[in-house]
């Protein structure tokens, strides 16, 4: 009986713990909770992928109301993979959060933390889970709200400036989201986004589509951080609680782009872009910049933590270029890519939080033999640029892989190269991290108390590296689900 | 101080219990015509906001402490969910209102009474803890 229940269970179990993590108050009995809470959600994802891929898409009605009219929950392929990644990602965090967020946060304010936490992880997981346009809306601005709130919690107080440019831009981003949603409303008096795909490709060239189509496009667009529209990301990165960048890194800008191909996949259909409107031509350049600038940029940050926030945008340059390939090979590139680097960033900006921890900050210079100090921390970051890098047996490498294959089967040797230059100038930013930590010897006045981080945030941050590790011999999770998803999507299932 | 703004406080007084009694009005009036439990979380809690413009924050947190709004604010989200959580043990999905009463209707009619009055409940006492921290900010 329960079984039939899980797609609600996914969501409303977080939900119903972040009120409960307020009324404890105190911040370890909200921690138990909320660490309870992500373990349920991580077993309910998982299960929810074995039946998907087992037994095709899964809907639930919600209150019992028959979908278009009701709100249903639809899990297929792509959003189960995304599910898994947000709840595995949620699950990791949470135990690492303990040791770093007591150190970060007032103890007045832990229970509020776990509740903005949970709440975030239910906005997410919800965006993922929905097959209705407008509750997909509603829980983008759940989890956007209660990640302004995480990010405002950094000590710096610069935190706040970024919170608020965030708050600013995402606002933007989630408005556009809404007047496109509402002008598909008033051109199909539907929000269920099955019914609307089965609606759209009847209406033709309908100008009021093709605004809702833009409106929608430029509002993900911004919410995932594409190139000219991702200033709101580094300073958000870097001023937010160290468990906070690890978990929205690794989640947040993934959900953006499940939303924007649910959007052009199940709702507008490929017919609609390649006969209406040729988007690679505008993504794919937009994608190489974002690869080749920002990686530039990241290689002179003296802030590590902003460095790998760069990073993380052209890696999202990345997983565009896979997305607007619009080929089973491209697709599954880009998924790829977006669950290896969810696992590679998370590890690596928990080994920064590790960093934070002893050092009390992540500027270039003060990681000064940081080797012999902190190894472990230190060899984790290693083996995380390895893979952001792209080194064989990392998982990085497969998703460079089958980049570079989906650009070769297009005769697009210009992006291939770019791909490979992309993971040329992520050698010298990871290198610049090496250099300092192994080469350079610890400063004259360096505090000698600095030692290993805690054992509860070192086994969280080996289990995401070694994952990235894993997952680079082993692909036949995440290779093989992607495909899978982009089979389904370009397979014009609806 | 104490005897300033005479005609404002003691229209304040004469307005309270109205204010509160058309907040309820409108939330339990809610499923028959306009209203609902947003309107009236927010007219309950301007009736709140008027109090403490007038009486002065120290008073208006006497009548409303910052801790018991805390806790009613998490209260009314519960309710809305647990409303939801109860639909589901006794066989329906979650949030369906139809099994909770006798017959259907009932059910409809009960479940959507609780799930806006959690919503009016967490409405009210997010619009009061808003107001209250933005007002109290410059003490201590």
């Amino acid at each position: 009986m329960i079984a039939a229940h899980l797609p609600a269970l996914q969501i409303v179990i977080p939900l119903a713990a972040a009120p409960l993590c307020l009324l404890l108050r105190k911040g370890d009995l909200a921690w138990a909770l909320s660490l309870l809470v992500s373990l349920i959600a991580l077993a309910i994802s998982a299960v929810l992928l074995s039946q998907v891929l087992a037994h095709g898409p899964i809907s639930y009605e919600l209150g019992g109301w028959a979908p278009p009219w009701g709100i249903e929950y639809r899990i297929d392929v792509l959003n189960a993979f995304v599910l898994l990644i947000v709840a595995a990602i949620g699950a990791v965090t949470i135990p690492y959060a303990r040791r770093s967020i007591a150190d970060e946060l007032p103890e007045s304010q832990l229970g509020g933390f776990y509740t903005a936490l949970l709440l975030c992880l239910t906005g997410l997981l919800g965006v993922a889970i929905t097959g209705d346009a407008f509750n997909l809306f509603v829980f983008l601005e759940i989890s956007s709200l209660s990640s302004y709130v995480l990010i405002a919690m950094g000590r710096d107080r610069r935190a706040l400036t970024a919170a608020f440019q965030y708050l600013v831009m995402g606002t933007i981003g989630a408005t556009f989201i809404v007047i496109g949603i509402g002008l598909l409303y008033m051109a199909t008096g539907t929000l269920n986004m099955a019914d609307l795909g089965a609606r759209i490709p009847a209406l033709g060239a309908n100008r009021t589509i093709i605004v809702a189509f833009a409106f929608l496009t430029v509002g993900a667009t911004l919410k995932l951080a594409l190139f000219p529209l991702h200033f709101w990301l580094p300073n958000a990165y870097a001023y937010a609680p160290s468990a906070v960048t690890a978990f929205l890194a690794a989640t947040a800008t993934k959900v953006s782009i499940y939303i924007l191909l649910r959007f052009f996949y199940t709702i507008f259909g490929p017919a609609f872009q390649a006969e209406d409107l040729t988007l690679h031509s505008l993504f794919i350049p937009l994608a190489v910049i974002a690869v080749l600038v920002c990686s530039t940029v990241a290689i002179f940050q003296i802030n590590v933590k902003r460095m790998l926030a760069y990073s993380s945008i052209a890696q999202i340059g990345y997983m565009m270029i896979g997305v607007s390939f619009d080929t089973v090979t491209g697709l599954t590139a880009g998924m790829v890519h977006l669950f290896n680097h969810a696992v590679i960033k998370g590890g690596l900006f928990m080994a920064l939080g590790c960093i934070v921890l002893r050092v009390g900050t992540c500027q270039i210079d003060d990681l000064a033999g940081l080797g012999r100090r902190m190894p472990l921390t230190m060899f984790a970051f290693v083996l995380g640029g390895l893979s952001l890098i792209g080194v064989p047996l990392t998982a990085g490498f497969i998703s460079k892989w089958y980049l570079v294959q989906a650009a070769i089967e297009l005769d697009d040797w210009v992006v291939a190269a770019a791909i490979l230059g992309g993971s040329l100038l992520a050698v010298i930013y990871v290198w610049r991290v090496v250099e300092s930590a192994y080469l350079r010897p610890a400063p004259e006045n360096a505090p000698d108390e600095v030692s290993e981080a805690p054992w509860s945030m070192l086994v969280p941050t080996y289990i995401l590296i070694g994952a990235s590790i894993y997952f680079g011999v082993e692909t036949s999770l995440n290779v093989g689900v992607a495909r899978a998803a982009a089979q389904f999507l370009l397979g014009g299932a609806g | 101080m104490v005897q300033r703004h005479f005609i404002l406080r003691v229209t304040t007084k004469l307005l309270m219990p109205f204010i509160l009694l058309f907040a309820l009005y409108v939330q339990f009036h809610g499923d028959f015509g306009p209203g609902g439990g947003f309107q009236a979380g927010v007219i309950f809690g301007a009736g709140f906001v008027l109090y403490a413009l007038i009486y002065g924050v120290e008073a208006a947190e006497k009548v409303a402490p910052p801790g018991v709004i805390r806790v009613i604010m998490t209260l009314g989200l519960l309710l809305f969910v647990g409303v939801g959580y109860f639909g589901l043990f006794l066989g329906g999905a979650f949030l369906d209102y139809n099994v909770l009463a006798h017959d259907p209707v009932h059910g409809q009619h009960l479940g959507i009474t609780l799930v806006e009055l959690g919503v009016g409940i967490t409405v009210a006492a997010t619009m009061i803890t808003i107001f209250l921290s933005f007002a109290g900010r410059n003490r201590t």
